[in-house]
């Protein structure tokens, strides 16, 4: 496990068991050359920082399919903060929100609360890993 | 007949253990005070000539001592997030029979520093960071250790990216440097560390308790004492390769100044729908509560269960509970003397079982979500284990052991905690648990049967 590799904290937030699309992306991040610790379904905020910690990790991927997303991720960044975590990469994706939204308003919302992205449902893992390649500086 | 001699140096008393491994039976056992601060051969002496006494005189083929003497092996950790590698270091050194005076997480401070300045433990144990990941905790921990000073041996068994640097800034001491305790997220590597700790307690710790003049008299394997106790668990639960093993089992070891517990089991969730959560459990876990014991720590009891629940569970009012407590801590050598602080003392060790088996027993949390019910289990499942042996003088010399014992088992009012159901108790009458787990290094089919023979049944209706 070289440290050139960038590491990604992935997990489903809350009391989320959607555990599929979330397998999906640690195959696809792993194969696009990222260190992934997966930590699962129904992880807790505490979680995801402490194995960020442990791990020295460069980004938190957060997934949420059960519309709960907008409740289980708020003070996130500040609890990251709080843990000295100040500079990691949060992105969030999935069904983050309740019902049809436009997204332009739900990713203003996310980034308020301190999301560098938020992607809405069906986005393609292709389209993650080009972004987390732009924001940690990864050359192909 | 070929009799073997076992010997336990503890804080307060040394034990010898004589068994015949031939037949195999247990000869006879005595116990005297330990004199470490003149010559811990003294007592050794005295404790032998109390059990030939009983016996007659044996010609031992072989001698072996485990040793909780001189404050047994006292360690302090260190790891970064306090439920993943500061728990790891903790399991680990529990595991290998340490007393953990203390685990600090994250980077130490000066308050810290001063602390360990005070303990000056036998070992330090530096970790934190799985492989690759955080290296700046280590680094500075190692740092503020460098600086406090002191000629305690460090195990480092931290981010492996950071043991070139860190056994740099310690150079000058005695430094071990090994594998990662937790190499990668909620990965548990105990065994390397393990083999550190027991190596230094081997090589150094020994001569610098004064236990070296005995080790002259005996034929090795000196061991802590929790670390035999652990190897006398595991043979009964495991058995050896030619005799069967009891299967799981749970172990409570009642003392005057920690309780500890013992488990052998994989500890699963019943239900495989259950999510698990936290670090990894260990086959055999021990874990010791410090603010719990019989004496030094009887206020520690009171605290973790309450006065008022003790004190019904003892048939007495909690003024005369209170002043019982108050006269055991401060006569920590007097055992109960009258009908009263008999039912007190039992008491005591109920709530002592209780609360030692709630900790380390696992539980088990309901969350309601859009799916449904959802499972969470953390720690051991051990609703499952159904043999509980109990050891420790307030246990083991009473009538009532098995009716004590039960307070560990599952318990309706907090049926989250997931202790086990139902019981056979098997009772370390003769207090012989330590020295097999010694006798086990050598003669593990005569340990098995001798264990097998002395652990007495209480059906609890006594």
């Amino acid at each position: 496990m070289e440290k050139q590799k960038k590491t990604l904290v992935i997990g489903v937030i809350g009391a989320d068991v959607h555990a599929v699309g979330n397998q999906i992306l640690y195959h696809a991040f792993t194969d696009a050359g990222f260190n992934v610790i997966n930590l699962g379904v129904m992880v807790s905020q505490e979680e995801f920082i402490n194995a960020a910690i442990e791990t020295n990790a460069d980004a938190i991927v957060v997934s949420s399919l059960y519309g709960q997303g907008e409740l289980d991720c708020r003070g996130l960044r500040e609890k990251c903060d709080e843990a000295g975590l100040e500079h990691i990469l949060l992105y969030v994706g999935g069904n983050i929100v309740i019902g049809k939204q436009p997204f332009e308003e739900v990713e203003k919302r996310f980034k308020a609360m301190g999301f560098d992205r938020s992607f809405p449902p069906g986005t393609p893992p292709e389209v993650d890993i080009a972004y987390l390649k732009q924001d940690l500086h990864v050359e192909d | 007949m070929k009799p073997v001699l076992l010997i336990d140096f503890g804080s307060t008393y040394t034990k010898v253990t004589a068994v015949d491994v031939d037949a195999p039976r247990l000869l006879g056992t005595a116990n005297s005070y330990t004199t470490i601060e003149t010559d811990i051969n003294n007592g050794l002496k005295t404790a032998l000539e109390k059990l030939e006494a009983k016996t007659g005189r044996l010609d031992f083929c072989a001698r072996y001592a485990c040793s909780s003497a001189a404050g047994g092996l006292r360690m302090l950790a260190s790891g970064l997030v306090p439920e993943l590698t500061a728990e790891a270091a903790k399991t680990a050194s529990l595991g290998a029979g340490a007393k953990v005076l203390k685990t600090y997480s994250f980077k130490l401070n000066e308050d810290d520093a001063d602390e360990i300045r005070e303990l000056n433990p036998d070992i330090f144990l530096l970790v934190g960071g799985t492989d690759g990941g955080n290296t700046e905790t280590i680094i500075h921990n190692a740092k503020v250790i460098a600086d406090i000073g002191g000629d305690y041996p460090v195990i480092l068994a931290g981010n492996r990216n950071a043991a070139r640097t860190c056994a740099r800034i310690l150079e000058g001491r005695e430094v071990h440097v090994t594998e990662n305790v937790m190499p990668s997220f909620n990965v548990l590597n105990t065994e390397p560390v393990q083999k550190e700790i027991r190596e230094v307690f081997l090589n150094r710790i020994i001569q610098a308790k004064g236990l070296s003049k005995a080790a002259e008299l005996i034929n090795g394997i000196m061991m802590p004492t929790p670390s035999a106790v652990m190897e006398a668990i595991r043979l009964l639960a495991e058995g050896t390769e030619t005799q069967k093993g009891i299967g799981d089992l749970v172990a409570v070891d009642v003392g005057g100044a920690t309780t500890d517990v013992y488990s052998v089991a994989e500890g699963l969730p019943d239900d495989p729908r259950t999510a698990l959560r936290g670090i990894p459990e260990p086959y055999i876990k021990r874990t010791v509560e410090g603010d719990i014991g019989m004496r030094y720590s009887i206020r520690g009891i009171i605290e973790a269960a309450g006065l008022k629940k003790t004190a019904e569970i003892a048939g007495m009012r909690e003024e005369q509970l209170s002043d019982i407590v108050d006269l055991f801590a401060t006569h920590t050598d007097l055992l109960p003397f009258d009908e009263a602080s008999q039912r007190a003392d039992e008491a005591l060790a109920s709530m002592a079982v209780r609360v030692a088996m709630t900790r380390h027993a696992g539980r088990l949390s309901e969350i309601f979500g859009l799916g449904g019910l959802q499972l969470i289990q953390t720690g051991k499942n051990l609703l499952n284990v159904d043999q509980f042996i109990v050891t420790g003088g307030s246990l083991i010399h009473t009538e009532h052991t098995g009716r004590i014992a039960s307070y560990g088992f599952f318990d309706e009012e907090d049926p989250g905690s997931l202790k086990p159901k139902q019981c056979t108790v098997l009772v370390d009458r003769s207090y012989i648990i330590a020295a097999m787990g010694l006798l086990s290094q050598y003669y593990p089919d005569a340990a098995l049967t001798i264990l097998k023979e002395e652990l007495i049944k209480d059906d609890g209706t006594k």
